[in-house]
């Protein structure tokens, strides 16, 4: 045997990693413990006698739906690399009497997609539901392509389109059953399915409905989606400061709940909103219209992604860096405050 | 003409134009651009191995024989130009732009790092070198198409060559570029597609399948070639021939058959390495069997 035989018969032979810290695509999403929640509260639905549908764009292992189509082969629908047919496709499906759910990175649902969205599924009314996953900079170092920082404004601009961006797994499933025959489109704005959980699983949502975590006279917070669970540790450190610091989650983006909004405005006069998205269009805009249209004396400090693309880095490091982190709000809180 | 026939793929050989120490050198450079994923992806934790080892020798033998481009001068207004529609694997080529000199090599110590230029996808803002933006799969080739144009209509010789992954054959505007380069004959605009078999989700036959791939650009127009992807003499030949072609009229595509995670074994069988990690040890172990060579040709 010529010794280049010998040595390919060798590397044939070669085992997998030995190292328990290596890992390969299919394993780290296996274990990112926001993942099933969205296969699961399909199949919860299925199950219930819904007529669910649920498709992908070559990230069924980045969404979980890898296990909705584990569990419903027949109705699962993977569209390779082709996000605007996926979800003009989702369009015609739902003329069929079928509940569609698609789902893609938020970055090319909301900006790739739009037209498809605004033209095919929300004018034409038609309940297609629109996951979009690894929201804001939840991609890190995957760069601009990747990061989805304008699509709230994007979305919340799209008449007849519902926008929820739900906090973590728990809210995402609540949200998904509470909302299953809305009979217009919605837009799911979800994190990476490795954000920390808050909720727990029995958690109810109310669609335009806020939660009220805590109320405060000096500083109320207005957060969404994954800055619930970095907001609520920094509350807690000023509330143990002694200052009277509220939290509100507004996992309904739209319709805004506008009452919640003035009812805080009223007492803590002093608002702060935080986005993993552009201070541009997204919740801060939201709130700033609701304020505008009431012509309340409350004062709003929006704050988010200051109207620049992201730097690249991993996720917990863009947090720090743009004060998203519980230390960066509590932070941003204290400047508010003054 | 059955698909069956349509599919077959028409493997150019190796010709004898390459010399022995040409082959050597790219086949090094191929070595380098592994060995430099490899220690990348130590840094950033996660990347895309297996996406970048089937382009190895593309990237080499562009870079090293068959583009102009000029030491040192990134942004040299009569080079040929480089677009990646599948930018994930730019994880190989920085290195090569390093090597170039066109940013200083020490930036690539600091891959994904917070401040650092360099990320999954090429960045042309961020990225002396990085001839085009990408990481939203299928936008490359009519960004190649808009250069290849565009140098034509300012009366320069410049090729603009687009990698593209096979499951990107699957994006819509793919096709809408297709069509237009052959209707405006972008001659200079030349296609490699990486036909590794294999994208996130599984294997491109499975997912959404694109056969027959070659009968599909050949009725768009396109001149089709087929090549071993992993054969360097056969791609310096072919590239070569190909900007020796003065008479050509069409956009040309070429179709490298290649092996997604090309070199290190255990990459070469299972798919969910397309993005993932190795830990010290186990990148020793995967430097090793790469320096062995026992899985490359």
């Amino acid at each position: 045997m010529s010794e280049q035989a010998s040595a390919r018969r060798a590397a044939d032979s070669m085992p997998g990693p030995v190292n328990p810290d290596s890992w390969h695509y299919r394993q780290i999403n296996a274990r990112a413990p926001g993942l099933g929640y969205l296969s699961n509260a399909l199949i919860d639905l299925v199950r219930d006698g819904h007529p669910i549908v649920a498709g992908t764009a070559d990230l069924q292992y980045s969404n979980g739906l890898v296990l909705f189509a584990k569990a419903h082969p027949e109705r699962f629908l993977q569209f390779g690399i082709s996000e605007q047919n996926m979800v003009s496709a989702a369009a015609g499906l739902a003329t069929t009497g079928l509940y569609p759910y698609v789902a893609t990175f938020a970055s090319f649902l909301a900006l790739l997609t739009c037209e498809q969205i605004r033209t095919d599924c929300a004018y034409s009314a038609l309940p297609v539901r629109l996951i979009g996953h690894h929201a804001g900079i939840a991609l890190g170092f995957y760069g601009t392509s990747h990061h989805a920082t304008e699509d709230l404004a994007i979305m919340r601009s799209i008449a007849d389109l519902t926008v929820v961006a739900p906090a973590d797994g728990p809210q995402l499933a609540a949200a998904i059953k509470a909302t299953v025959t809305h009979p217009q489109p919605i837009y799911f704005r979800i994190g990476r399915g490795q954000d920390p959980i808050v909720y727990p699983d029995d958690t109810v949502f109310t669609l335009g409905r806020a939660i009220v975590h805590h109320e405060g006279d000096a500083l109320t917070l207005i957060v969404c989606g994954t800055m619930l669970h970095p907001a609520l540790a920094a509350v807690g450190v000023l509330r143990a400061a002694g200052l009277s610091v509220g939290l509100i989650d507004m996992p309904t983006v739209k319709p805004i709940d506008r009452n919640t909004i003035l009812a805080a405005a009223a007492r803590s006069r002093l608002l702060l909103t935080v986005e993993e998205h552009n201070v541009i269009g997204g919740l801060g805009g939201a709130v700033a219209e609701v304020l505008a249209d009431a012509g309340t004396p409350a004062r709003l400090v929006r704050h988010g992604i200051p109207d620049v693309y992201s730097l690249i880095a991993p996720p917990t490091h863009l947090y720090r860096h743009y004060r998203l982190d519980a230390a960066g709000i509590e932070a941003v809180a204290r400047e508010t405050l003054g | 003409m059955t698909a069956a026939t349509n599919t077959a793929p028409k493997i150019a050989a190796a010709t004898k134009d390459i010399d022995a120490a040409t082959i050597a050198r790219l086949e090094e450079r191929a070595l380098f651009v592994r060995l430099e994923t490899l220690r990348l992806i130590g840094v950033a934790k996660v990347g895309h191995y297996a996406s970048a080892f089937s382009a190895a020798e593309i990237f080499a033998t562009l870079y090293y024989d068959t583009m102009r481009l000029k030491r040192g001068e990134p942004k040299w207004a009569d080079r040929d130009r480089f677009l990646m529609g599948k930018g994930h694997a730019a994880v190989g080529l920085f290195p090569i732009l390093a090597d170039w000199d066109f940013f200083p090599k020490d930036v690539l110590d600091g891959y994904t790092r917070l401040g650092n230029p360099l990320g999954d996808h090429p960045d042309m803002r961020k990225v002396p070198g990085i001839d085009f933006s990408s990481g939203s799969i299928g936008h490359a080739l009519s960004g190649g198409l808009g250069m290849a144009l565009g140098t034509r209509m300012q009366g320069k010789d410049i090729n603009a060559y687009v990698m593209l992954g096979d499951g990107e054959m699957q994006e819509g505007q793919v096709w809408e570029a297709a069509l237009s380069a052959a209707h405006h004959r972008a001659r200079n605009l030349i296609a490699i597609i990486d036909r590794n078999g294999f994208q996130l989700d599984g294997r491109v036959d499975d997912i959404m399948g694109i056969e027959p791939l070659a009968a599909k650009w050949r009725a768009f127009n396109w001149d089709v070639h087929e090549v071993n992807g992993h054969d360097v003499a056969a791609l310096a030949a072919l590239l070569r021939r190909i900007k020796a072609d003065t008479a050509r009229e069409m956009p040309v595509c070429i179709i490298a058959h290649t092996i997604k995670g090309k070199g290190v074994s255990y990459m070469e069988t299972e798919p969910g390495w397309h993005l993932g990690y190795l830990a010290p040890e186990d990148e020793a172990r995967a430097i090793a069997e790469l320096k062995r060579g026992g899985a490359i040709r």
